[in-house]
């Protein structure tokens, strides 16, 4: 580093044109709020209320027990109530339900007969969700109100830590925080010597003696701060309107976002030195930001990955910021255990900032 | 030799794949003075000063600026040079004296320097009132000063403007060039391109390029004395007739019609360049006037360019 004043003259600059540029402070502002409102309500893999129409050709005391038991799960609305089997097939057809309980006249006699099933679900299975849904409701032993059936053991107990209620949001707010900070971090930096380049600046500033390192390090500091926000943010609302708790500590929360932050800053600082217009950088944020989202584990669980995938997700960071983000909120872990995955992220810092460097050059060829 | 001029190079040629952008050029600038490269767009102007700057690399060739070799020496150059862009190259978002700062801080000056020269730069180039405007909002006079104010904070030796007065009005014109005397008069050497002939004949010094080649260089007088052709003006009644019919002509290097006379040059090897038109013109019937006249830069220029520039045609 030669010049400190160098790094701050970029600093200061980076932010009085932050300052003027109102389409991207709304974004930093904007971005969190849209997704954390989006990603709270809508996702939710703790499905309820799925609409369910019965046929009920029984009738009978035992049979309506178990429509009530099943409703009473909560997993199923029954909405219609019909006569035939194939009144809810037309209506799955149309849309209208995604589960059909079928109950046949001889339930009662079935029911004491361990070699055949009692009842019916129709389910509409192309949602895998509403599937998973479905298979647990067969799990679901009918009270006997009349005479003891025989009883089986089951084979496990489920034991559900860290998340009891199975709320989504409590996954999903924290794996958010990566999200959101993958999107706008990268995309800030990516878009940031291009521009510089497309509006003719560039040409003026490497004719300058600043070094590249003072005008890499000068353009990553302010969005640091900006992360810091945002993260703040995210916190605040998830706490406030989901409940989200934060099992560990604060401070570690800030760490591991702020070596996150980094990490995406250079990466799109790296993408800045490749691409010839702001386009092009666009484009090579979304390149990354599609798989990140989809592999790095914050939709789909990591383990259920086939192992190709899984290698992919090693190299991407919000891979790493997951795990590290809901060791610290959901398992309050500390920073020792987590060392492993926040000395990658480090390294992968490291290594952006290198290439990008290396990849700028003061000249104009 | 290095110390003494303040730029020269041997053979600096920079091809862009195929396209020979500027090939094998030798130039001797002496220090403060003001050194033009007068050419049409796409001549190699930019490239040579981008080249001497140490923005472009050479494909070959070497020079020495100040004193250093570029393209090795590049870096320890950037604190003596200052260079104004083609383009306005200063930030659209931030107001005068915010893009003065950050130039005087990138440029290293201490906080008294920077006090010192932002004063300085505000009251020569007249930026007082414009101090809190945003740059994106000003005028292509005020954008000029502006650059050239940005460009001689850190008080350089050398400067490079490209093309400095492509966007301004004439008046503004003259006064930039009154600002550029007085920087030579405190002892700094300019290098500047232009596609303009008035702003050319101002230069000390000037090389005419033309595809990425110096076709002649030398002072403008000089240049306008060794003009290898006579000029001769020829007033007449009907005087597109009498442009079409001297074109034809062998001897005749290029006709120029300015209003209603002709500017027409002729090949040296004409002893009596004016009775020569006279007589040439006999078999149209109509009475002329011609009279030999001294060569201006304009003529030098297509002398210089016609290699490239078929005959007859004005530049």
């Amino acid at each position: 580093m030669k010049s400190w004043q160098r790094l701050l003259a970029v600093l200061r600059k980076e932010v009085w044109q932050l300052k003027r540029d109102r389409l991207t402070f709304g974004m930093i502002f904007g971005i969190p709020i849209m997704q954390i409102v989006m990603f709270g309500y809508a996702i939710n893999t703790d499905v309820r209320h799925i609409q369910t129409a019965v046929v009920d050709q029984a009738n009978t005391q035992l049979s309506r027990n178990l429509i009530a038991d099943l409703q009473a799960s909560q997993v199923i609305k029954v909405k219609y109530q019909r006569q035939q089997v194939a009144d809810i097939e037309y209506l799955m057809k149309r849309g209208k339900v995604k589960i059909g309980v079928f109950i046949p006249e001889d339930f009662g006699r079935r029911i004491q007969d361990n070699n055949r099933p009692s009842a019916q679900l129709l389910v509409d299975g192309s949602d895998p969700i509403i599937l998973a849904a479905a298979q647990q409701l067969t799990a679901l032993k009918l009270q006997p109100h009349t005479k003891p059936l025989p009883r089986q053991a089951k084979l496990f107990e489920v034991k559900n830590y860290y998340n009891p209620e199975r709320r989504s949001a409590v996954n999903v707010v924290p794996g958010l925080i990566g999200v959101i900070l993958t999107m706008t971090m990268m995309m800030f930096t990516a878009v940031s010597l291009v521009r510089e380049r497309e509006r003719g600046n560039l040409e003026l500033l490497i004719n300058t003696p600043i070094s590249s390192m003072e005008l890499m390090i000068g353009k990553v500091l302010p969005y640091i701060a900006i992360g810091f926000i945002q993260v703040t943010l995210v916190l605040v609302l998830g706490s406030l309107l989901f409940d989200v708790p934060i099992a560990g500590s604060l401070i570690n929360v800030y760490i591991i976002s702020l070596v996150f932050v980094a990490a995406n800053l250079t990466l799109g600082l790296l993408f800045s030195t490749l691409a010839k217009s702001q386009f092009q950088a666009m484009q090579m944020t979304f390149f990354i930001m599609l798989p990140s989202i989809l592999l790095s584990g914050f939709m789909f669980p990591f383990d259920g990955m086939p192992k190709a995938a899984q290698w992919i997700a090693e190299v991407l960071p919000l891979t790493h910021f997951v795990r590290l983000i809901r060791g610290v909120m959901l398992r309050a872990a500390s920073i020792p255990e987590l060392f492993p995955e926040l000395g990658i992220l480090i390294l992968f810092t490291l290594i952006m900032l290198v290439l990008s460097v290396l990849r700028f050059h003061k000249h104009l060829d | 030799m290095a110390s003494k001029g303040a730029i020269s190079c041997q053979q600096l040629s920079k091809y862009f794949g195929d396209l020979a952008a500027v090939s094998q050029l030798d130039l001797n600038i002496p220090r403060e003075t003001i050194y033009g490269f007068l050419g049409p767009n796409g001549s190699g102007k930019s490239t040579t000063i981008r080249m001497l700057c140490g923005l472009l690399l050479p494909t070959s060739g070497e020079a020495q600026v100040l004193g250093l070799h570029i393209p090795s020496q590049a870096e320890l150059l950037k604190t003596k040079i200052g260079y104004m862009t083609q383009k306005f190259s200063l930030y659209d978002d931030l107001s005068v004296a915010e893009n003065l700062r950050f130039m005087a801080q990138v440029y290293n000056l201490s906080p008294r320097e920077q006090k010192q020269q932002l004063d300085k730069a505000m009251s020569v180039y007249r930026l007082g009132d414009l101090k809190n405007r945003f740059v994106g909002t000003m005028s292509g006079g005020q954008k000029q000063r502006l650059a050239l104010a940005a460009a001689t904070l850190h008080k350089p030796e050398l400067l490079f403007l490209d093309e400095p007065t492509s966007a301004v009005d004439p008046q503004t014109r003259r006064d930039f060039w009154e600002s550029l005397f007085d920087l030579v008069a405190d002892g700094v050497t300019i290098l500047v391109s232009t596609h303009y002939m008035d702003e050319a004949e101002r230069c000390h010094g000037l090389a005419i390029l033309d595809h990425g080649v110096k076709v002649a260089d030398g002072s403008p007088p000089q240049l306008m004395e060794d003009i290898d052709a006579w000029v001769v003006k020829v007033e007449a009644d009907e005087i597109s007739r009498v442009r079409r019919h001297l074109s034809t002509l062998d001897n005749v290097i290029s006709v120029t019609q300015l209003g209603m006379h002709l500017r027409v040059l002729l090949d040296k090897t004409i002893s009596q360049p004016a009775v020569y038109v006279q007589q040439q013109c006999a078999p149209l019937n109509i009475n002329i006037n011609a009279s030999q006249i001294e060569a201006s830069l304009e003529d030098v220029f297509v002398m210089a360019t016609r290699a490239s520039h078929p005959a007859g045609m004005a530049a």
